[in-house]
């Protein structure tokens, strides 16, 4: 689908502020409101918005450490990669997986609710995932922006 | 804050879809809306629930690379820490950035359109921020997210 430059001062507004109002959005984006939901409308139908997640707080939830653990996998066998991901699905504490072209095989975002819990979990639920090579942990220390939206 | 079953249902499915109303929410799990929505309101009162975000195809929006990156500081003062912290901040093609213990000191994740976008972004914009030292750049291939421990 073609992005027109009123969608992408709609999808602007939107990633600022998810939840405005209809006839707000519309003001901001400088469209009518009839427009900004026929717009909207589009954007949601090509799948360009796909929708709305919420944002949950682990620290709020008692998981006070948070590590980013990069892995390099044992790559000889096809499946490596199939196999380590289904078994990194299995343990809860992992929030998000991602495959990578480069030094890097697969990053698991984890989280635990202590450093006790974190090494209990390295050691029964992380280094035992097949075909694992190498792991190196990032400790998160704080977050200094995230999710900023897209520069359109 | 201590969360019960019917919570920790809410956060599951509000993590794929924010913009279910109480009442929607209620008649999925058995619950009145007014209940349902003091609920809501107490996940957000106590912060569990904080915010929303946009989930877009990025890709349709003409950004076709996303590039995690790790940064070492070549000169660790605090004083350096914080400019290179401000800086990083104000590129626009830095979508998030975390503090970290480990290999490096900073976590990044970089959108651009292409990998000419990309090494457009890393060699004016990256390499010349203040303090900086080793990088080592990771493209993503596939990402998944989590339902997490609920």
């Amino acid at each position: 689908m073609q992005i027109s430059e009123p969608d992408r001062r709609l999808i602007r507004q939107l990633q600022r502020a998810p939840d405005l109002p209809l006839g707000e959005l519309a003001g901001r984006a400088g469209l009518s409101p009839a427009t900004c939901s026929r717009h909207l409308e589009r954007l949601r139908r090509a799948g360009v918005i796909r929708g709305q997640r919420a944002v949950i707080s682990w620290a709020a939830l008692g998981y006070e450490v948070q590590v980013s653990l990069r892995v390099t996998l044992e790559k000889s066998d096809p499946r490596a990669f199939d196999d380590f991901l289904a078994a990194a699905r299995e343990v809860p504490e992992v929030l998000e997986i991602q495959t990578f072209l480069g030094r890097v095989d697969v990053r698991l975002h984890v989280v635990a609710r202590d450093m006790a819990h974190y090494q209990h979990l390295y050691r029964a639920r992380i280094l035992t995932l097949p075909h694992l090579a190498e792991v190196e942990a990032l400790v998160q220390m704080s977050e200094i922006l995230a999710d900023r939206g897209l520069p359109l | 804050m201590r969360v019960d079953e019917i919570d920790r249902a809410f956060l599951r499915v509000l993590a794929e879809d924010a913009t279910l109303s109480a009442g929607a929410l209620g008649r999925r799990f058995g619950l009145s809306q007014p209940a349902a929505w003091r609920r809501l309101r107490r996940l957000q009162e106590a912060g569990v629930l904080a915010g929303r975000r946009l989930v877009l195809d990025r890709e349709a929006l003409g950004f076709g690379v996303t590039v995690f990156l790790g940064v070492k500081l070549a000169a660790k003062r605090r004083v350096s820490l914080e400019d290179f912290e401000r800086a990083v901040s104000a590129i626009p093609e830095v979508q998030s950035v975390h503090h970290v213990l480990g290999l490096y000191d900073y976590r990044l994740r970089v959108a651009a359109r292409d990998i000419a976008d990309f090494e457009r972004v890393l060699r004016r914009r990256i390499m010349v921020l203040p303090g900086v030292g080793e990088v080592e750049a990771n493209v993503l291939l596939s990402e998944e997210l989590r339902p997490g421990p609920l």
